[in-house]
């Protein structure tokens, strides 16, 4: 167990430098004029173009260029946007919304997802099943710049069940339409994995012993099956927080909500390479860090899996 | 020495396929090329489970569809997609328009059939790419092992790392810097080369399985090289699930597209994108609701296709699954 956290720490450590590195890369490294990027259209006096050479320490070789772009990541200092706003400042405004917008999507995919997916793992090619392996098959294949409007449309300004959009100042019911959208995804493929797992462990030998012994069906399911059938639905919630940060941006621009989706889609508006860099980095380090977490909560959950 | 190869190639053990005990072991997908006479081959006996599966066909008929719209958008349409006027905003359906005018004018159902072009042709660019690369380091680290498989396992983690779409903006903000064409190009090389690491993991895991037959074995001891083991030998059984991974990544590349073109970093004009009409039409939804699910339907459809048609090859080759 220590050697399998210590390794993946390694792992983690290794990948969270490549990662970074190749964001960092991809964004800047080989670009022909990146002061002149940065002004658009506008001419650089040469006074400007040196300070700002100095400043970004665009004479440097491109490794310490990296050094200076992972010491700022790694203190909070993600530099300023081109209107010269502190993003360490954007990003305290709008990580609080987008956290409880994937949190309620969450809720709401893993509620809806396991009850439904264990509802139809244990009535196998019942119409319930038949009906959700369709309906959740469609949800897996719309993208999120489909689901996003369409649900607005719909449920907004068709029905009028829930607001259109959510504004400056998000009620929680407000961001209700927005995350069960987010979380549709989410809860299709919870949904599946849980039903194909509730349906493999109904076979498993211990499931024999345990109605063997003669307890209850009850019992049988919601201790023995259950347990056992959730672990690979968590190790999910890792994976599928790439998908949900992917859909935030979409479904923040959408229904315009102020968090960091709707910043970073600014920022590809407005061509601000520095925040979409920031952005996208931060973002990437909670995606590798959530996943350590999913993955170690995982080796602690089942003993079973000896790691080499 | 050919014949001598195909007797060893044939002479798989013929326990693939057939009877499915769902305790039995691993089976490794060895999917005859050559179709044995006697034992039915696995690639046989997928066919025979696909001809009767009704969301293959269902699939193959929204494929078959698109493609054509793709290819031959005259047959559907013989509207003008870039024939826009102001004057016919937001109009509703008139003669052969069936889904009205959108913001500019411009007919909406000429649009979405014209819009499939872009749409499959960077989805199949893409796939091919990504499947070129994912091929090679799969079989590269599969077949090799050792020290070459640790370098490129570690290089698939990072690149898996970064969620495709976050890469993708990243990337595609540097590609679309210097604004021409498009926008094709760029678009597939971003969803190319970031795009392979599924590929190569399952090309991997499946090579390693492939690896270690007697017919492997066999060819070795008859001299083949590496390059010929590894082509003739393990591509041919190894290649099935990474076809299906392929198939599903197409309809992922084509909502990766749209979604691109939708946050304005894919596809410019002239190419006629969805996901492009999608974000415009979304902004006057309140006005007019068809110019939005027209692309919207059609886009879903496709991706819809494609991953069915991938999970019904994958369900007719892997009968654990059922």
């Amino acid at each position: 167990m220590v050697r399998y956290v210590i390794r993946r720490l390694l792992q983690m450590i290794l990948t969270f430098f490549g990662a970074t590195f190749l964001v960092y890369a991809l964004m800047f490294g080989n670009q022909s004029d990146p002061i002149q990027a940065l002004a658009g259209e506008r001419p650089v006096s040469d006074a400007l173009r040196a300070t700002l050479t100095e400043h970004y320490h665009l004479g440097r070789p491109f490794l310490v260029q990296y050094g200076y772009y992972m010491r700022g990541l790694l203190t909070g200092d993600f530099g300023e946007t081109l209107s010269g706003r502190r993003i360490s400042d954007i990003m305290a405004q709008s990580w609080p919304l987008t956290i409880e917008l994937a949190l309620l999507a969450m809720v709401f995919a893993a509620v809806f997802g396991t009850a439904a997916g264990v509802y139809a793992g244990l009535r196998r090619g019942g119409v319930f099943d038949t009906t959700t392996l369709a309906v959740t098959l469609l949800v897996i294949a719309l993208p999120i710049i489909v689901l996003a409007p369409m649900a607005q449309l719909l449920f907004g300004v068709k029905l009028g069940w829930f607001p259109t959009t959510a504004g400056a100042r998000p009620t929680l019911y407000g961001l209700i339409l927005p995350a069960m959208v987010l979380g549709a995804a989410s809860l299709a493929t919870m949904l599946r994995l849980t039903r194909a797992s509730v349906a493999e462990n109904l076979r498993a030998d211990y499931v024999r012993t345990a109605r063997a012994k003669g307890l209850a069906r009850r019992r049988v399911v919601g201790i023995h099956v259950l347990r056992n059938s959730l672990i690979p639905v968590i190790t999910l919630i890792g994976v599928d927080l790439g998908t949900l940060m992917a859909g935030a941006i979409v479904t923040e621009g959408v229904f315009n909500i102020p968090g960091v989706g709707s910043k970073l889609l600014l920022g590809i508006q407005t061509e601000d390479g520095p925040l979409v860099v920031g952005l996208v980095s931060v973002l990437v380090v909670v995606f590798l860090v959530v996943n350590l977490i999913v993955d170690l909560l995982y080796a602690v959950l089942d003993p079973r899996i000896r790691y080499v | 020495m050919s014949d001598l190869e195909m007797a060893a190639a044939t002479e798989v053990p013929s326990h693939v396929g057939g009877g499915f005990r769902p305790t039995g072991p691993d089976e490794s997908p060895d999917a005859g090329p050559t179709g044995g006479d006697r034992p039915r081959s696995l690639a046989g006996d997928a066919w025979r489970d696909l001809r009767r599966n009704w969301v293959f066909w269902v699939a193959s008929a929204l494929v078959v569809l698109v493609v054509t719209m793709a290819g031959a958008p005259q047959i559907f349409t013989s509207a003008d997609p870039h024939d826009c006027t102001t004057r016919r905003q937001h109009a509703g359906p008139a003669g052969a328009a069936i889904f009205g005018y959108d913001y500019q004018g411009c007919d909406v159902f000429a649009r979405t059939v014209h819009g499939a072009r872009a749409s499959v042709l960077v989805g199949v660019l893409a796939v091919l790419l990504a499947g070129a690369i994912g091929l090679v380091v799969g079989m590269l680290a599969g077949y090799y092992g050792r020290w070459l498989d640790a370098i490129l396992s570690r290089i698939v983690d990072v690149v898996l790392g970064i969620p495709l779409l976050l890469a993708a903006i990243v990337l595609s903000k540097r590609l679309t810097a210097d604004r021409q064409g498009s926008g094709v190009a760029s678009v597939v090389i971003v969803l190319g080369i970031l795009g392979w690491t599924t590929a190569a993991r399952v090309m991997r895991s499946s090579v390693i399985a492939a690896r270690g037959q007697d017919y492997v074995a066999a060819a070795r001891m008859l001299g083949a090289s590496h390059l010929r083991i590894m082509v003739r030998h393990i591509l041919p059984n190894a290649l099935a699930p990474f076809i299906v991974v392929l198939t599903i990544a197409l309809g992922t590349f084509i909502a990766t597209e749209a979604t691109l073109s939708f946050l304005d970093i894919g596809l410019r004009p002239p190419a006629i994108s969805w996901g492009t009409d999608i974000a415009t039409a979304g902004k006057h939804v309140r006005e007019a609701a068809l110019p939005l699910v027209a692309p919207s339907v059609f886009l879903a459809l496709t991706v819809l296709g494609f991953i069915m048609l991938g999970d019904a090859i994958r369900d007719a080759f892997d009968p654990k699954l059922r």
